[in-house]
């Protein structure tokens, strides 16, 4: 038992990032308003883009910007790997949260057209309304 | 339904629990995502590109065949929001304020045409006082979040910056304008086919620089042919501003797509 | 000393997330949900990650909010859940 709360207490922060994505994923599945799941589905990718990053943390090292007189030809010293947080999983959660609010951008598009055409955004009546027409 | 989904959604969360006990303890430096790549790139960017942001030279350089498709989809994105929601039928009834007296005067007739004289002006179904603090401050605020952007664009190379977060900054300094004073305003300033062929550059010129350089003799996107035009020295800089230069332009113009065609239904007449 | 002010501002996004999915009023979700993206800005930055923080800050709680904002404006205020 002591095992299972020191591996916990260890890797506290997955879990919270676990915890996190469930609620993101609850509201996609639960809610009945259209915009409540677009928010779902943001909180998701975030907590994604979240976890993700956290993975490139390294204790002890600085922002992956080489600090030092870096002119023509300063980079003499040599550049130590330790020293500088890993800087692949930065450059993939960029292209990510781009492509997040595009297709923020492209939903809220679809949920004001839905709302034009059966003036109601709520997924029963939208049921409703599609069966019986 | 509702109980459906939250076991469903704990049984999902337990069974990721359960699989967190195998990853590596947070910050250790000799975890497997920071060994083989990340260390390459960490020791050998400087000397292959002399560009100190590391997160901008692997995402523009090393990586930008990446950048590049993430900007058509972010074109794709604009496109696809201007399809979905433009429409074209023009407005059937017209609103005209008297100004010196404040007598509004709908007319509801579309076939008649109405000459407007000097007092009259044409405004949207509701007409609030224009509002002296708010359009003072955004108008003086304006430039400088331009100037800002343009900034953040350019010194993507030396601090935390890059294409993205200028392109953002300046589309959403344009979404300010249309905020603080009318949509309109913004339409006569910025027309729509601007931002169209605006967006469609920024892909153009990023595609471009890749094509020269497979005419040059080189791979595609191979930032070392440019040498004969630019000089030898910072080449790989030089190229990887070109580049950010075209993700801006079009991360820019797909913004205030987005929010154009969103705020007024697609028929671009009035706005929050 | 990292642990402890992650632990609070993970905290506080959960509570955001939670808060945001809850609310009857969508103008409410909007803004509790440009909370919640300032405080994903904030946990990056404190992470090192300071090119996505700028990136979420941008984009998260400016452009994306706005958007939310315009949406609401275009269909109704209120929902049933």
């Amino acid at each position: 038992m002591t095992e299972l709360f020191m591996l916990i207490a260890a890797k506290y922060n997955y879990c919270l990032y676990v915890i996190l994505m469930m609620i993101g994923l609850y509201a996609m599945i639960a809610k009945n308003n259209l915009m409540k799941k677009l928010v779902g589905m943001n909180i998701f990718q975030t907590a994604i883009i979240l976890f993700y990053v956290s993975i490139g943390f390294k204790h002890n090292a600085t922002i992956p910007i080489i600090m030092g007189d870096h002119g023509h030809g300063g980079h003499g010293a040599a550049i130590n790997a330790a020293d500088y947080m890993n800087p692949l999983p930065h450059v993939l959660m960029l292209t990510a949260i781009v492509v997040s609010v595009a297709t923020l951008g492209v939903a809220m598009a679809l949920c004001v057209k839905v709302y034009q055409r059966y003036q109601t955004l709520e997924e029963d009546e939208l049921r409703m309304r599609l069966s019986e027409k | 339904m509702k109980l459906l989904s939250l076991i469903v959604v704990c049984l999902t969360g337990g069974l990721l629990l359960y699989g967190t006990a195998d990853l590596p303890d947070w910050g250790d430096p000799n975890a497997p995502a920071s060994l083989h790549l990340s260390n390459y790139y960490i020791e050998n960017a400087i000397r292959d590109t002399e560009v100190p942001n590391l997160v901008t030279a692997v995402l523009a350089d090393y990586r930008s065949i990446d950048t590049m498709l993430e900007t058509a989809v972010v074109f794709c994105a604009g496109l696809a929001c201007f399809l979905l929601l433009r429409d074209f039928t023009p407005k059937k009834d017209h609103h005209y304020r008297h100004v010196p007296t404040g007598v509004i005067l709908h007319v509801k007739n579309p076939d008649r045409q109405v000459i407007v004289g000097n007092e009259f002006e044409e405004m949207d179904k509701e007409w609030l006082p224009p509002d002296t603090i708010i359009k003072t401050v955004c108008r003086m605020l304006i430039p400088f979040i331009q100037i800002y952007a343009l900034y953040v664009v350019a010194h993507g190379d030396f601090s935390p910056g890059g294409g993205f977060q200028g392109g953002v900054i300046l589309g959403s300094s344009f979404i300010l304008l249309a905020i603080s004073y009318n949509l309109k305003y913004l339409l006569k300033r910025v027309s729509e086919k601007f931002l169209g062929i605006l967006s469609a550059a920024g892909v153009l010129v990023y595609m471009g620089i890749g094509l020269a350089a497979m005419v040059l003799g080189g791979n595609f996107l191979d930032y070392e042919k440019y040498a004969p035009i630019f000089g030898e020295h910072h080449i790989r800089a030089l190229g990887m501003l070109g580049v950010e230069i075209g993700v801006g332009m079009s991360v820019t113009a797909v913004m205030v797509i987005i929010y154009i065609n969103i705020v007024s239904e697609g028929k671009h007449d009035e706005g929050l | 000393m990292y642990w402890s002010i992650n632990l609070v501002i993970l905290i506080f996004v959960i509570v955001c997330a939670l808060g945001a999915i809850y609310v009857k009023d969508l103008l409410a979700t909007a803004i509790l949900f440009g909370a919640y993206s300032f405080m994903m800005c904030l946990l990056w930055a404190i992470m090192g990650a300071v090119d996505v923080a700028f990136t979420e800050a941008s984009v998260g709680a400016g452009v994306s909010t706005v958007f939310f904002v315009a949406a609401v404006f275009r269909t109704s205020r209120r929902t049933k859940d």
